[in-house]
């Protein structure tokens, strides 16, 4: 694996480059795709947390994101901006709130069980604010004002601003894969992949293993409703579809295409399920075909999703630079 | 130094499908966009053509491009370019879909649509891109209400105009123990609440208000329900394919023996082909029925039923009303879209010649107009008599009032 | 009887009556899930196909029992296509990918749909000779259809128990979902049993669909409404358990009529507050082993 490192990372690097300097090519329109890609890239690297490197397939993480969401919403004043100080980590206390409770519950279970169990979670909370009248039922509700960033008078971004808003999402993805990484990298992330490969062994050896797998979940349940929140202030919209189970199975399928346990996969994943759909809904009216058609291929030839083929076309490429050299 | 892959077939498939993705990807780069002012006026219609109002999308669709064709195919002496969307009803896409409309295809109107939740992510849309929308029935009251604006206008109704003059004929005629039914979303509710209004206002009382999830269609459990509660009526408020099955599950249900079913006139538009005997004598409030005697009612539905090789309906009204009110506002300027305030004054101040009887605009940009009682004879919603005279929204929390 | 009692009964009936549909489609699941051990997504598009079929051969013929005859069959025939494309691959794998191709699949089936049979939704005529109801109470009656219905899913349930418990087909299909192995060790052909669980499997959700045709309406969505609520079925079931399924299945069903009329606010929420209960009583559901 350690071969692979410099030339994956050199093309990563190189992405960054191009997706600081997008702005200056793209229009209004495609900003605010990328941001909203991106914003389904910081949900898919903190599901990738718990699918790919702990082992544990959540079909209810949707839930944490719709908390997400929600909040900015509970604490948006109907006719003025919420803070963007208060509500953001607001948002995310919430979150791992929810995480904490949630996971007590449902960490005892495993395989499908654990599937099935985090599903109905998720559903519970869409049934829930489908049927309470306060948040608008199932045609959602509406946050007019996007939050504030205002410090002491001085406003170092606004939101408003469609390229502000770029930027600042891009910042926090960027921020998200770093910080995921130490926690990947740190002594805690270690027992987290050890579990994920035999959780009987790491317990025989003294570990404590539900409570590490109760603190991975509630850091992928924050940084969930991280991305819940940036959705909600992005379109000023939020309803119960976002805590659906369809929206936990998108995630997930961004994170398996893009390939588990590699924290970069899973934002490839989001770019390529994202812009795909764009690309087939221009063409035709059943663009699900397409979409659903490449699924299946992927998942026939592709076994460690689109990060297995870049790291296989880069490092090809790097050989055969190399070689020349 | 790694031995060099060797070119299998697998390696290929695996090339093609990840090529794949990233062309895609490549051609998202953003072409500029084309230099130069287009001539046509653009129209960006989002409405449902799948799912259970597809019908009634459709039929706005093609009644709109009706009164388009009738004033030359030209709106203001520009021609008419149409972009078109399908909502499928969902409000979680209303917002991504209105802003593809305005954002990507740069539209001078917004026109749709028939769910209410979905046309409030229009109006949010409109409203922060100052974007002009016409809804062609969506009947949230909040549209021309709390979140009114200048350059939002209604050709249809709102929930609460046919509820109200259904409640008030019925409090009218001595009736006090009622149970209203319909989907647990903005429009049902909001309809609920004006037949409240009306029925309460006259003396009545609505022992309770039954709703299953939107669009959900299994309603043994609440005619069991209404069985058991024994009411004197039931106003209801369901439409399209749901208004088809809940009369005929009523009727199955032999509920129309004893409780007489009474509605908004959705339950009973465009769907009696398909209710056939059990919908034959129910009592509705609408503001459109069969046997209006007005010419240009007649008018109107030859012309549709040559257009479209179907009956027209009130959806079809509606979307040609808006198809009206677009050839008034851009006559005003000739076909200037950005002298805005001119348009919007000839649209606010206009009176439309409508199949339905004309009509003037409130304050809030809402239709002023009657609400008939009708009653279902065969195919036909007959109009019974004018069951509230120039009804207006009450348009509660507008700053245009 | 008093009348609240009266009424409390015929929610009962309802809510069976709607249990049972979902043994149909359950019951198919469980069997495929216990014995092939795959989590098919596409389960509820089978449901789906089936109406469709159902409601257009009938549109053609003017007969429903013509058309399910004709589309049960056909239904079968696409289910063991895809079987023999697709899911043979995913015997091995892991559950994940399961999931991920299941939904791709879910994708294309109802595109296919889409491009065949349209997007509108559909009615489909009570047969005739069931179109009448029975006067229950002075004000309520209850259409004969859906007793007719139900009968059906009873007689099927039985059916099903006898195959699974009585013959040495059954047998086989057991062992199969116990150990694998010691099946293909005693000679017996493992593929020719899954293909014979996964077609009937798809011949049940698919006749579910059918039959439930006129009471439900026949629209877009209906397959991953029903997948959903299966899902929950067989988890409270039990996975493999088809005796779990029939009782999970009443209980959702009973669960949800209730919920509906007197717990509204709280009433989608009813089946899956009634998995997480069960599930922390028994982890593998009320009849299930531990997979």
């Amino acid at each position: 694996m350690h071969s692979y490192r410099l030339p994956v990372k050199l093309f990563l690097l190189l992405s960054l480059a191009a997706l600081i300097l997008f702005p200056s090519v793209s229009s209004k329109f495609y900003l605010q795709l990328f941001s909203k890609i991106m914003i389904l890239a910081i949900l898919a690297m903190s599901l990738d947390l718990l699918a790919g490197f702990t082992g544990l397939i959540s079909l209810g993480h949707a839930a944490f994101f719709g908390l997400g969401a929600y909040t900015l919403l509970l604490m948006s004043p109907e006719y003025a901006a919420a803070s963007l100080w208060l509500s953001l980590p607001a948002a995310m206390t919430v979150a791992a709130l929810a995480a904490l409770v949630i996971g007590v519950l449902v960490l005892r279970s495993s395989g499908v069980y654990f599937i099935m169990v985090t599903l109905a979670f998720g559903q519970m909370f869409f049934y829930y604010v489908t049927g309470a009248r306060r948040f608008g039922g199932s045609d959602g509700a509406y946050i007019y004002f996007k939050p504030d960033a205002t410090l002491a008078g001085w406003a170092p971004i606004q939101l408003s601003n469609n390229l502000h808003f770029y930027y600042f999402v891009l910042a926090l993805m960027v921020a998200v894969y770093l910080l995921l990484r130490i926690v990947i990298d740190s002594p805690f992330g270690h027992v987290i992949c050890g579990i994920r490969v035999n959780e009987n062994r790491m317990r025989s050896l003294g570990f404590p293993t539900f409570r590490y797998k109760l603190v991975a979940f509630m850091i992928a349940g924050a940084l969930a409703g991280l991305a819940g929140y940036l959705d909600a202030a992005q379109y000023g919209f939020v309803s119960p579809e976002l805590f659906g189970w369809r929206e936990s199975g998108i995630v997930l399928m961004m994170v398996i295409l893009g390939g588990m346990g590699t924290l970069y996969g899973p934002i490839l994943g989001a770019f390529a399920l994202a812009l795909l759909q764009e690309f087939f809904a221009d063409h035709t009216k059943h663009w699900l075909l397409p979409m659903g058609l490449f699924i299946i291929l992927a998942v026939l030839v592709l076994p460690r999703g689109i990060s297995g083929v870049l790291e296989r076309l880069v490092v090809w490429g790097w050989n055969l630079g190399a070689r020349r050299a | 130094m790694t031995k060099p892959h060797p070119v299998t077939r697998r390696a290929v498939l695996k090339g093609i499908v990840a090529g794949a993705g990233v062309a895609a990807a490549g051609a998202f780069i953003p072409r500029a966009f084309a230099a130069g002012v287009t001539t046509k006026v653009k129209l960006g219609l989002m409405l449902p053509y799948t799912g259970t109002y597809a019908a009634l999308g459709k039929n706005i669709d093609d009644a709109l491009r009706l009164a388009i064709s009738e004033k030359g195919g030209k709106l203001g002496g520009r021609e008419v370019e149409y972009v078109v969307v399908d909502d499928e009803s969902e409000p979680a896409k209303g917002a991504e879909n209105a802003n593809k409309l305005v954002a990507r295809d740069k539209v001078d109107f917004l026109i749709g649509t028939v769910h209410s939740g979905v046309a409030m992510a229009m109006v949010k849309v409109a409203t922060d891109n100052d974007t002009m929308l016409i809804i062609p029935n969506a009947g949230a009251a909040a549209a021309t209400g709390a979140a009114c604006a200048a350059n939002i206008f209604r050709t249809s109704f709102t929930n609460w105009q046919p509820g109200f003059a259904m409640g008030k004929v019925m409090a009218g005629r001595g009736q006090r123990r009622a149970v209203s039914v319909s989907w647990d979303y903005a429009a049902g509710r909001e309809s609920m609440g004006g037949f409240k209004e009306g029925f309460t206002g006259g003396g009545g009382n609505v022992e309770k208000e039954l709703v299953l999830a939107f669009p959900q269609v299994e309603f043994q459990p609440i005619l069991t329900e209404i069985a058991s509660i024994k009411p004197q009526f039931v106003y209801t408020f369901f439409a399209g394919a749901g208004a088809v099955k809940f009369v005929k599950d009523y009727a199955a249900a032999g509920l129309r023996n004893s409780i007489p079913l009474v509605g908004a006139g959705f339950l009973t538009d465009g769907t009696l082909p398909a209710q056939g005997d059990a919908a034959q004598g129910l009592e509705t409030a609408l503001h459109y029925a069969d046997g209006l005697n007005l010419r240009k009612d007649s008018a109107f539905r030859a012309a549709f039923k040559k257009a479209a090789n179907r009956d027209a309906d009130v959806y079809a009204v509606q979307g040609y009303d808006a198809g009206q009110l677009l050839a008034v506002g851009l006559e005003a300027v000739n076909g200037d879209t950005k002298a805005r305030k001119e348009m919007i004054a000839a649209m606010e101040k206009t009176e439309i010649d409508s199949p339905r009887g004309r009509f003037t605009l409130s304050k809030a940009h809402n239709p002023v107009q009657d609400i008939y009682l009708r009653k279902v004879a065969g195919l036909e919603n007959r109009f019974v008599s004018i069951a509230v005279k120039a009804l207006a929204d009450p348009a509660r929390g507008c700053k245009l009032v | 009887m008093s009348d609240k009692v009266i009424f409390f009964l015929i929610q009962v009936l309802n809510g069976a009556q709607y249990g049972l549909l979902l043994f149909l489609v359950a019951s198919g699941l469980t069997l495929i899930f216990g014995v092939m051990r795959i989590i098919n997504l596409a389960h509820g598009s089978f449901y789906m196909l089936g109406a469709y079929l159902a409601f257009s051969f009938a549109e053609r013929t003017g007969n429903l029992w013509l058309a399910m005859l004709i589309a049960v069959p056909l239904t079968v025939l696409i289910g063991l296509l895809l079987e023999a494309a697709l899911f043979r691959f995913l015997y091995d794998r892991d559950h994940l990918y399961q999931v991920l191709l299941t939904y791709g699949l879910i994708l294309v089936l109802e595109e296919v749909r889409s491009i065949f049979f349209g997007d509108d939704v559909h009615g489909v005529k009570v047969p005739d000779f069931l179109n009448f109801s029975l006067r229950l109470t002075p004000a309520l009656s209850y259409p004969v259809y859906r007793l007719f219905m139900s009968a059906v899913c009873v007689a099927v349930g039985a059916a099903l128990y006898i195959f699974i418990n009585h013959t040495t087909v059954g047998m086989s299909v057991r062992a199969g979902a116990l150990n694998r192995e010691m099946v293909q060790s005693l000679g017996i052909d493992i593929g020719l049993i899954y293909r014979l669980v996964f077609a009937l499997g798809v011949a049940l959700a698919a006749f579910a669909g059918m039959i439930a045709a006129p009471v439900a309406s026949v629209f877009p969505g209906m397959g991953n409404q029903i997948l959903i609520i299966s899902f929950v079925v067989v988890v409270i079931g039990g996975i493999g358990s088809v005796k779990g399924a029939f009782i999970g299945s009443l209980l959702i069903g009973l669960a949800d009529t209730f919920g509906q009329v007197y717990a509204r606010e709280i009433s989608g929420m009813t089946i899956y507050l009634l998995m997480v209960l069960v599930l922390l009583w028994r982890p593998t559901g009320l009849f299930g082993r531990a997979t």
